[in-house]
């Protein structure tokens, strides 16, 4: 340990005296961030628990046994989130919508979009799943699903989309009002003012606080096993309780971070592109 | 279909209040067609609220404002309607930033006269190319002059064929270098007949401009008349007041 973090500080000093500008600064980041992984590696390796953990959590053989499996519930975790934010994107601009209506009118629609994002951003995701997955079908209606996998994810629907909605709230309402006046004043009814002049830019200013959600989301679909369904977290238990091991967490882990981490990525170029549109000319 | 007589607008004994604040305390005027009239007075004297109010963008708390024969204040008019024969300018520009210079221009024809598209946009490059804008028509606002975005939100006020246009301090939030490219283009306007009610700073330019220049002070028309009377002989104390400041800040 010490020796490691004493080479890395001469490391260090040698290359900030030396050079200067953009070249400099990647190598400082480049060498710094070899220093402290390098680091935290050593310390988790020199551990004394770690060739047990090792063997527990990171074997390789398990994850070899494991991982298909895994992977092919796991397509049941990617079609849940897909379904859910497809659903969710146009339920939630609805709730959104519906609570920024003026108008002492539309009081009673304002009041039911606020119960309805107060409720389900109130109770635990897992309780809404547990209450519909089980609950629904319990009451036996003729011509309703009894599939616990159409209730999970329309539990995941219904807490995400309280989130959402007020994600676009504030989109909403960040907009100017004079944007408002503009489109209104070259007599767009309010309907149209909304759909080509306020939401196209609340939705393009929430993208990222959206993505982030969807990110809780795609993990969140793990809770839909604890109303039976054999997705990629249900598998992995069943391959860790089998084997004593709990290398198939892990593959399940991989899995998630496998699909959340390109959707950050895509989110930070669609961003960067539509700035680079609007002010290409001042901007880098 | 307004009778030949009718004015373009007239307003009468109009009031707006914020709350307890009384904005326009009985405003009369008459505008006729083709007139060019010249709003000034202090900041905070009701310009702007008054031509906001002649938009519908504000609802009034009594009088009458009739717009080419039809009467906006009265109950159950179409908003969406009127707002289509007035084209109104800010102070801010308000163009859209999410849209390229065309598709500002052309969004009105389109959505709201439901203008084919290709019509719509043959016009707007009419429009643009009158303003010598043409070559911006792909740009997005953010990346023209304020000079530059300011035409381009008179050419979309002016892209739906209004009859009554209300500019309102359209060169405050301009670079004095940019000032004169705008009124450039509000000179030509007048020079085109159209009916126009600017609320503005620029005392050389209303005096150079208008038909009829009208003093605002605390919410009433204090007085109006030429511009060579006013600006040369005031008749009112609180008129020669205003006056005298600008001359003194060397703006006239």
């Amino acid at each position: 340990m010490t020796d490691a973090s004493s080479t890395a500080g001469d490391r260090r000093s040698r290359i900030l005296g030396g050079g200067g500008g953009a070249g400099r600064n990647v190598a400082v980041a480049l060498v710094s961030t070899a220093i402290v992984f390098t680091a935290l590696g050593l310390l988790v390796v020199n551990s004394s628990g770690w060739e047990e953990v090792r063997q527990k959590f990171l074997n390789g053989e398990e994850f070899r046994t494991w991982f298909p499996d895994v992977l092919s519930a796991f397509w049941l975790d990617v079609k849940i989130f897909l379904v859910a934010e497809v659903v969710i994107l146009a339920f939630a601009l609805g709730i959104a919508v519906l609570r920024s209506l003026p108008g002492p009118v539309f009081f009673p629609i304002r009041a039911l979009a606020i119960i309805y994002t107060d409720v389900f951003r109130g109770i635990p995701t897992i309780l809404v799943v547990y209450i519909l997955g089980f609950g629904v079908p319990g009451l036996q209606l003729s011509g309703v699903s009894t599939d616990p996998v159409v209730w999970g994810t329309v539990a995941l629907v219904l807490v995400y989309s309280a989130y959402v909605a007020e994600v676009y709230r504030a989109g909403i309402e960040s907009v100017h009002p004079s944007q408002e006046a503009a489109a209104r004043s070259l007599g767009l009814s309010r309907w149209q003012a909304l759909r080509f002049v306020i939401l196209p830019q609340a939705v393009r200013r929430v993208v990222p606080p959206l993505l982030n959600d969807f990110i809780g989301l795609q993990k969140d679909t793990a809770l839909v096993a604890l109303i039976g369904p054999v997705e990629a977290f249900r598998q992995a238990d069943i391959g860790a309780n089998a084997d004593f091991n709990y290398t198939p967490y892990f593959c399940a882990a991989v899995l998630f971070v496998a699909v959340t981490v390109p959707l950050a990525r895509f989110t930070d170029w669609l961003i960067a592109r539509d700035r680079r549109r609007q002010q290409g000319g001042r901007a880098a | 279909m307004s009778e030949p007589a009718a004015p373009a607008l007239r307003i009468r004994d109009l009031h707006k209040s914020f709350g307890r604040l009384e904005v326009l305390r009985g405003i009369d005027l008459d505008v006729a067609e083709h007139e060019v009239i010249c709003l000034i007075g202090a900041s905070g004297s009701g310009k702007s609220t008054l031509l906001r109010c002649i938009d519908l963008l504000e609802p009034v708390n009594g009088g009458s404002i009739v717009v080419h024969g039809t009467e906006v204040t009265a109950q159950g008019v179409d908003t969406n309607r009127v707002r289509r024969g007035i084209g109104i300018v800010f102070q801010a520009f308000n163009l859209f930033p999410h849209m390229s210079v065309i598709d500002n221009v052309t969004l009105a024809p389109r959505k709201v006269l439901g203008t084919p598209r290709g019509q719509a946009l043959g016009e707007a490059l009419e429009l643009l190319e009158r303003f010598g804008l043409a070559d911006k028509r792909d740009e997005f606002p953010d990346r023209l002059s304020g000079g530059q975005q300011q035409r381009v939100a008179i050419v979309r006020a002016l892209a739906t064929r209004p009859r009554l246009m209300l500019l309102d301090e359209v060169t405050s939030a301009l670079d004095p270098e940019l000032v004169a490219e705008v009124l450039g283009v509000i000179r030509e306007l007048a020079a085109g007949g159209m009916t126009m009610l600017i609320a503005t700073h620029e005392m050389a330019f209303a005096r150079d401009i208008a038909d009829r220049v009208c003093f605002l002070d605390a919410g009433v028309l204090l007085e109006q008349g030429p511009p060579d009377q006013i600006f040369s002989a005031p008749r009112e104390p609180r008129t020669q007041q205003f006056l005298q400041r600008i001359i003194d800040a060397g703006r006239l």
